[in-house]
């Protein structure tokens, strides 16, 4: 119920993310959804992508520096107040969001937000005590 | 004004005679007195008795930085304990600090040389100094205290920074005379032009500035922002402190305190006196100094000297404003800084790599050291606060180390450039 997330230590300068997407075409893996978070002096990019091991092998061959760790991918349908909802629960049940981002699927009319917890076997455990459809890694690659 | 016009305008022939005598003095004392110079001095095959002429110098053995630290705290005291009046020491950042043990009559040289050296900037019992060296263990604080204690000018002795309260007291209290980094001089100009002080209307009319490497071309900021006539004085923690050099009213070369300490310019390589008016490193002898006198103290500064007559008619060899380094130390805020201190902190963080960049830059004036560090897989997280909380964690431990605060800034793998396999540690972006 964890889905394998790649993060990418970035510097501050341009033509840095182009190489990573470089690196990633060059290798023919798809990037399913990303999001950047930045300061002043650098950025961490973090994807879902279809094929992470091969992600990370080959980004690392680059020189990137690169981490491999896991996040909660949750459906939700696609209308307003379902991040409430969420957010709301987390809450209640003391789940602390490191960060989160969202993917919407195209065929349907569902979302994909992916959470970061300190401890996602927790977050796994009251999601899907609550109801929720939690995404799975092979899903993940297929997106 | 020339504070001291028996010594500082004296024929050189009689110098020379002084310093002569002074030197074989020395020499027997150290002979004498401190251990680690009996030692040298007998491998050097030198007995003190013949130490007879100026020429004699050159036979006799360096003393660098590292011996200094060697002996610390107390092995080079040439006097019994109970005589030392003060200690001062270096900031002491690449180990042991370097310490100066004086005496009542070398705190009396210490007061006669920064008089002389505050007289420099026409300073008379008529005047009001503000001085913003730091008070302490740093030399200059008090070093300059002394000097305008023995003139008897009205002394302000604020130390270094809160630059709201030195605009203040400028204006406030009418100070005629400026003393401080050249760098902190020029903040203090900014400050206080943002809080609409109009410098040209203030009785400050001289600053005394050192502790740090400055230019031509700041002196002409400085003396346009502030309005006053800025001198450049030299010294080091190991000789005196500040009073080691300074530059007269016509601002060409700094004056040498030679009949105190003796100056010689050497080959760093080979260690060979180089003619006057070649540039090496700067070497020191402190021909009257007590506590803890020094033979031929490698100052790791390059510059030249030049004897030729002043129109000040002060007849002192001068040397020129410190050119370079002999070593990579950088002077930060008057700060001695050594980048193999702070690979030595970087070394004792869990997970860097001792790959690491200095940057200087002057911003608003004012230095700023950046340290850059590789990024490593076991430094790396997906969170930023995991990565900001590591960067504080090197940047706390810098500071303790370093004494000055350094920016962190974490750089992807091999970010920072190499050459030859081997790293440009330090890339020094002021232009002085």
């Amino acid at each position: 119920m964890q889905i394998q997330q790649i993060s990418v230590f970035l510097e501050n300068k341009p033509g840095r993310l182009a190489h990573v997407a470089e690196v990633l075409r060059d290798n023919k893996i798809n990037i399913r959804a990303l999001t950047i978070a930045d300061t002043s002096d650098f950025g961490i990019l973090r994807m879902i992508v279809n094929k992470p091991e091969q992600a990370h092998e080959v980004l690392k061959r680059a020189g990137f520096t690169v981490k491999q760790n896991v996040v909660v991918g949750v459906e939700i349908a696609d209308r307003e107040g379902v991040l409430f909802d969420i957010m709301h629960l987390c809450d209640e049940r003391g789940l602390n969001v490191e960060y989160t981002y969202s993917f919407v699927e195209q065929s349907s009319n569902k979302a994909i937000l992916f959470l970061r917890f300190e401890d996602p076997e927790k977050a796994v455990e009251i999601f899907r005590a609550s109801g929720y459809t939690l995404l799975r890694d092979e899903e993940a690659r297929k997106l | 004004m020339i504070w001291n016009r028996d010594v500082e305008t004296l024929d050189r022939a009689s110098l020379a005679k002084l310093q002569r005598e002074r030197l074989s003095l020395l020499v027997a004392r150290l002979h004498a007195r401190v251990a680690f110079y009996r030692k040298k001095l007998d491998a050097a095959g030198v007995r003190p008795a013949s130490v007879k002429d100026l020429r004699d110098i050159e036979g006799l053995p360096f003393t660098d930085k590292a011996e200094l630290r060697e002996t610390y705290p107390y092995g080079l005291l040439a006097v019994d304990p109970h005589e030392i009046v003060e200690i001062h020491t270096s900031s002491g950042t690449t180990g042991k600090p370097v310490v100066d043990a004086y005496t009542a009559g070398d705190i009396d040289v210490w007061s006669e040389v920064m008089a002389r050296t505050l007289a420099m900037g026409d300073t008379t019992p008529a005047d009001i100094v503000q001085n913003a060296y730091g008070y302490g263990l740093f030399t200059g604080g008090l070093g300059v205290h002394y000097g305008a204690r023995r003139i008897g000018a009205n002394l302000i002795p604020i130390s270094g920074g809160n630059t709201a309260r030195q605009l203040a007291i400028l204006r406030d209290f009418g100070s005629t005379v400026l003393t401080c980094t050249p760098s902190y001089s020029l903040y203090l100009a900014e400050v206080g032009r943002e809080e609409g002080i109009d410098f040209a209307k203030l009785p400050l009319r001289a600053g005394l500035f050192g502790a740090e490497p400055w230019s031509e071309n700041m002196r002409r900021q400085i003396e346009a922002e502030l309005h006053v006539k800025a001198i450049d004085i030299y010294g080091l923690t190991e000789i005196i402190g500040p009073g080691v050099a300074s530059e007269c009213e016509r601002q060409q070369m700094l004056h040498v305190c030679e009949d105190h300490f003796y100056p010689e310019i050497i080959d760093p390589a080979s260690g060979r006196v180089l003619p006057e008016g070649e540039k090496g490193e700067l070497v020191f002898t402190t021909l009257t100094k007590q506590g803890t006198p020094l033979l031929r103290y490698r100052t790791r500064d390059i510059t030249y000297l030049d004897r030729a007559p002043c129109g000040c008619g002060r007849t002192s060899v001068r040397m020129h404003r410190i050119l370079g380094r002999t070593d990579d130390m950088l002077i930060i805020r008057g700060v001695n800084v050594f980048p193999s201190e702070v690979e030595h902190v970087l070394l004792h963080v869990q997970g860097v790599e001792p790959h690491y960049q200095i940057v200087v830059e002057r911003r608003d004036q004012l230095d700023c050291l950046e340290v850059q560090v590789e990024m490593t897989d076991e430094l790396f997280s997906d969170e930023i606060k995991n990565l900001e909380n590591k960067e504080r964690e090197i940047e706390a431990k810098l500071a303790s180390a370093l004494l000055v605060h350094a920016k962190v800034k974490l750089v992807e793998p091999k970010g920072i450039p190499r050459s030859e396999g081997k790293a440009k540690r330090i890339v020094d972006k002021r232009q002085v």
